[in-house]
């Protein structure tokens, strides 16, 4: 009988204890709505915003829609000048921009396919990194405040700095890296052209994993410095190996934060421009065309905006799919910020 | 966790080794800066032949380079400061009041931080070019159309990061203000705001930065008159020579500005990012 009370208790306790503290918020809210009172504390918050939710209208929620319609409109160089005015072509767009079998199609689903792996290659090798780094640092070592800093250096340089930086390295002829394997190390006879053909799409990971592994790396250390040391202290009296310890006590205790610094990251990755915009100019190598590049490149070098709008609008769907499991774990349903 | 001997060895090892990763590229970008035009036109050196700062001085004859700067700071520092005046009014109502709609709000904001901007950069570029037709405002290639897109980023970023921000400051404070009497948007302005400002200081910088390393709308709305570092240091290569020097010294001096904003606010950033994103 001992032990099922024993169970019970705390979690009665808890109940309690959450019942007090709505309780407290309840009387805090009304403390807040009703001094002043009225129809002023009423539309208080609306005033507040308000300028977000025009600026939301204004450079969001009527662009994505503009996105949508302009998928459905023959707009080419010649059209572009005066687009309302342009033909109204029904399907055509999506057929050619998203058809399989078409030249065009097969190159979208090529790029949306290579975009998923950069980003999960990407992103498996920055959550390696930032999560070695972070155990690392946890706990108080000599120099961890100049470290830390240290390691959050590449992911403070202004982007296109750190593409530039990667871009000089590859560089075919004079680079840092071919001077390194060809010269130094003699692993290589020829000097490899690093920014063509398959290797590209490896270069585009290595400069991706290089600027956001820091990312990775500030928010796990912040999830890891919040477990109390003496989980640990109890499994190491009961004999758990370090590595047992990371398994069963760290990933475990840090999931949330983990689920959501990967979604997040993910997104990042999966979005990225700048960094192929830098390495390779406005047209990447087949090998390594991401779809924003693709979308620009249809778009702002070939002005067909009515194919780029095709692929946005597929792009959105997906996106927002991911985007409701984003929600789901950032925002539960019926909880707010201020609960 | 738990230290045992094994663990502080590869710890030793594994500091070493993230540490190179980070430094190597660093150290080609610095040490090219220094290196004379000879230098830079061979095989890659290690070692300059001699050390100059004279590509410090080049860079800003080669390219014009103070006006892409002047460019940078008008539209960044007011995408910014735009972005986290209107951040912080919504996200104080976010965090404050249970009012119908929140939710729907909140969703909203959440969703759009996650497109990618081309998404965006379309539509927005087809009103601007409208605009310009009909009513005669050029937004394409002003900074006032920069300026408008690098909101579209920062905006959804600043509520959401504010939000969390002030989630996590007591309400007693306001409600002490309240009822002495203060209104509400007194108190919004006299007690929350101080109480909030490390927040405020890190979310701007923040938004400072990622505006700042910004391409993608940078490589479409400029023009000649108004272009932008992001896009202005292509020059240093587009000549028949790369001035590889020169374009790592410019690296160099656009970073500066960033770097030593987040070594200032790196400790609120932290948390910032936590409660704003991980809650």
């Amino acid at each position: 009988m001992a032990a099922p009370q024993g169970v019970r208790a705390p979690r009665e306790e808890r109940r309690r204890r959450r019942r007090e503290k709505k309780a407290q918020a309840a009387v805090a809210n009304q403390v807040v709505q009703t001094a002043g009172g009225g129809w002023r504390t009423r539309i208080f918050p609306y005033a507040l915003i308000a300028p977000a939710s025009v600026m939301e209208l204004l450079i969001h929620i009527i662009p994505m829609i503009l996105g949508v319609c302009i998928a459905f409109l023959g707009l080419t160089q010649l059209t572009i000048g005066n687009w309302t005015e342009a033909p109204f072509v029904g399907m055509e767009n999506f057929i050619e921009g998203l058809d399989p079998a078409g030249a065009i199609g097969s190159q979208f689903y090529a790029a949306l396919l290579r975009t998923v792996a950069y980003t999960l290659i990407s992103l498996a090798l920055a959550w390696a990194l930032g999560m070695f780094g972070a155990v690392l640092l946890t706990s108080k070592v000599r120099g961890r405040g100049f470290l830390r800093t240290l390691f959050l250096t590449p992911y403070a340089l202004p982007q296109y700095v750190g593409a530039i930086a990667w871009a000089f390295m590859f560089n075919q002829s004079d680079g840092a890296v071919n001077r390194f394997l060809v010269d130094d190390l003699g692993i290589l006879d020829d000097r490899p052209f690093w920014l063509l053909g398959d290797n590209a799409f490896w270069v585009l990971v290595i400069v991706t994993v290089w600027q956001f592994w820091p990312f990775a790396f500030l928010m796990l250390l912040a999830a890891l410095q919040n477990i109390p040391t003496d989980v640990y202290e109890a499994a190491a009296m009961d004999g758990a190996s370090t590595w047992k310890q990371f398994t069963t006590i760290t990933l475990p205790m840090i999931r949330q934060a983990n689920l959501v610094m990967l979604l997040i990251l993910g997104l990042w990755i999966f979005n990225q421009f700048n960094i192929p915009y830098v390495l390779f100019g406005s047209g990447s190598p087949d090998e390594a065309m991401l779809v924003s590049p693709l979308i620009y490149e249809q778009s702002f070098n070939y002005w067909n905006f009515g194919l780029g709008g095709a692929m946005s609008t597929l792009l959105l769907v997906l996106l927002l799919v991911v985007s409701a499991v984003y929600i789901r774990l950032v925002m539960p349903k019926g909880k707010q910020l201020n609960d | 966790m738990i230290e045992t001997r094994g663990f502080k060895i590869l710890r030793a090892f594994g500091l070493v080794f993230l540490s190179a990763v980070v430094l190597v590229p660093l150290f080609v970008v610095v040490i090219t800066s220094l290196k004379p035009l000879e230098d830079v036109q061979g095989i890659f050196t290690w070692i300059p032949s001699e050390i100059t700062f004279q590509p410090y001085l080049d860079i800003w004859k080669t390219v014009p380079l103070a006006d892409y700067f002047l460019n940078s700071l008008i539209v960044v520092c007011i995408a910014t400061a735009f972005s986290v005046v209107i951040a912080v009014l919504a996200a104080y109502a976010l965090s404050r009041f249970p009012f119908k709609g929140a939710r729907t709000f909140s969703l909203m904001v959440l969703s759009t931080q996650m497109f990618p901007g081309i998404l965006f950069l379309l539509p927005l570029f087809l009103i601007f070019t409208q605009l310009q037709r009909t009513v005669g405002i050029q937004l394409n290639g002003s900074h006032l159309g920069l300026i408008i897109t690098y909101m579209t980023f920062s905006l959804p970023f600043a509520i959401w990061m504010l939000a969390g921000f002030f989630a996590s400051i007591p309400k007693d404070l306001e409600e002490a203000a309240l009822i002495d009497g203060t209104t509400r948007m007194g108190a919004l302005w006299r007690v929350v705001l101080p109480v909030a400002r490390p927040g405020i200081v890190a979310v701007s910088v923040y938004c400072f930065i990622t505006a700042w390393g910004e391409v993608l709308f940078a490589s479409v709305m400029t023009n000649a008159d108004t272009r932008t570092l992001a896009v202005g240091l292509r020059a240093y290569a587009s000549q028949t020579d790369v001035f590889w020097n020169q374009l790592m010294a410019a690296s160099v001096v656009v970073s500066l500005p960033v770097l030593i904003g987040f070594m200032i606010v790196q400790r609120h950033l932290v948390t910032g990012l936590s409660t704003g994103a991980v809650k």
